[in-house]
């Protein structure tokens, strides 16, 4: 498959790596040419400096042949718009975007896209950790 | 009107002392502290700390009881933002946003925001303007139906020149709004002859455009 990454901090480069190792043909997208370092070496996917807000830098990553859009960068709004970009513009199939803010999250999967919120995911992953140690009555 | 702006740059400050001016209830929205307070000395309690995409901040402001959110930050993604949660979560009538890079304006639209204005966008039509040979002008989009308003300036050999406007077969969803005939405007009424130097502005659908241009500039 062919799949987008837009962002390259520690998730986009862990899942570009990951879809890199399984055969797909990755394009990670990031407005700073020192995060592709987290690629590593053996990182042999494509890399382009530019926001993937702009239409003709999602071009130049082959977004128009791409079956998957993933947008991970640190701006939640950054993601919301370039997702809204890869599948409204270029009818990209699966397009997954991350949202830290739960409310934007909730509201932008009810508009349809296909969402993550680190937020809650960990939260709730944390309180489950805490209510096994705690007695059964304190249960959160 | 209840006017929610959000971005407090030279844009969003000026507009805001505008609206007031203009006997409007209006509420700024920054997340720069220190503008914020700067504003609240000079305008008054209507500025609001926070971030304008944030659905407490859009709450806490009264986006539920608003007539229009206008985002003007400098940055296109939140402005979209603003204007989707606004819409989405708060079921603001009419949210318009400014767009920085010109092609975001039909991508806007696409995803449901009611009006867009780019400043790039409208300077150049201003310079259109100016040039003679540019007798058609592009003024503005409206999200509804794609409706765009245009102005196109009558020259003497004009097909529609010493027409009445009731005479001239117009593409069919074109409204003259108005005619500006020297410094005045004047109703288009079907009777009115439409006169050489008189500039239409016409409401129309954006796929009738090119048309009514077409149709306009054939002498």
């Amino acid at each position: 498959m062919n799949v987008v990454v837009m962002g390259c901090g520690r998730v986009g480069a862990r899942v570009s790596i990951i879809l890199h190792q399984h055969g797909h043909q990755v394009t990670v997208v990031d407005t700073n040419p020192e995060a592709f370092r987290r690629l590593g070496e053996k990182f042999k996917g494509d890399t382009l400096i530019g926001t993937g807000i702009d239409e003709d830098v999602l071009r130049r990553a082959n977004i128009e042949s791409a079956d998957v859009f993933i947008a991970v960068t640190n701006g939640d709004n950054r993601n919301i718009m370039a997702s809204q970009v890869a599948r409204t513009v270029f009818d990209v199939k699966h397009v997954v975007v991350r949202i830290y803010d739960p409310v934007r999250e909730d509201t932008y999967r009810r508009l349809g896209l296909r969402t993550v919120c680190p937020t809650t995911t960990i939260s709730a992953l944390i309180i489950d950790l805490i209510n096994d140690v705690l007695p059964d009555d304190e249960e959160l | 009107m209840y006017i929610i702006v959000v971005g407090g740059g030279k844009v969003g400050y000026y507009l805001t002392k505008t609206l007031l001016v203009e006997g409007h209830e209006v509420l700024l929205i920054e997340r720069d502290r220190h503008k914020v307070e700067v504003y609240g000395d000079r305008l008054g309690s209507v500025v609001l700390a926070g971030d304008g995409a944030e659905a407490a901040v859009l709450s806490e402001a009264g986006a539920q009881r608003a007539d229009v959110v206008i985002a003007v930050t400098g940055e296109d993604e939140d402005n979209l933002v603003v204007c989707q949660m606004a819409k989405a979560k708060f079921h603001v009538p009419r949210a318009i946003a400014r767009v920085n890079n010109p092609k975001n304006e039909t991508l806007f639209q696409r995803l449901g925001i009611d009006v867009t204005v780019s400043q790039t966008e409208h300077i150049l039509k201003l310079i259109e303007q100016k040039i003679p040979e540019k007798s058609f002008v592009h003024l503005l989009n409206l999200r509804h139906d794609e409706l765009t308003i245009v102005e196109a300036h009558v020259s003497e050999g004009s097909q529609v020149a010493h027409k009445r406007v009731s005479d001239v077969q117009f593409p069919v969803h074109c409204v003259i709004a108005a005619i500006i005939r020297g410094p005045d405007p004047v109703m288009a009424m079907p009777t009115i002859e439409i006169l050489p130097g008189d500039e239409l502005i016409i409401v129309t659908h954006s796929h009738e455009e090119e048309e009514l241009k077409q149709m306009l500039m054939e002498q």
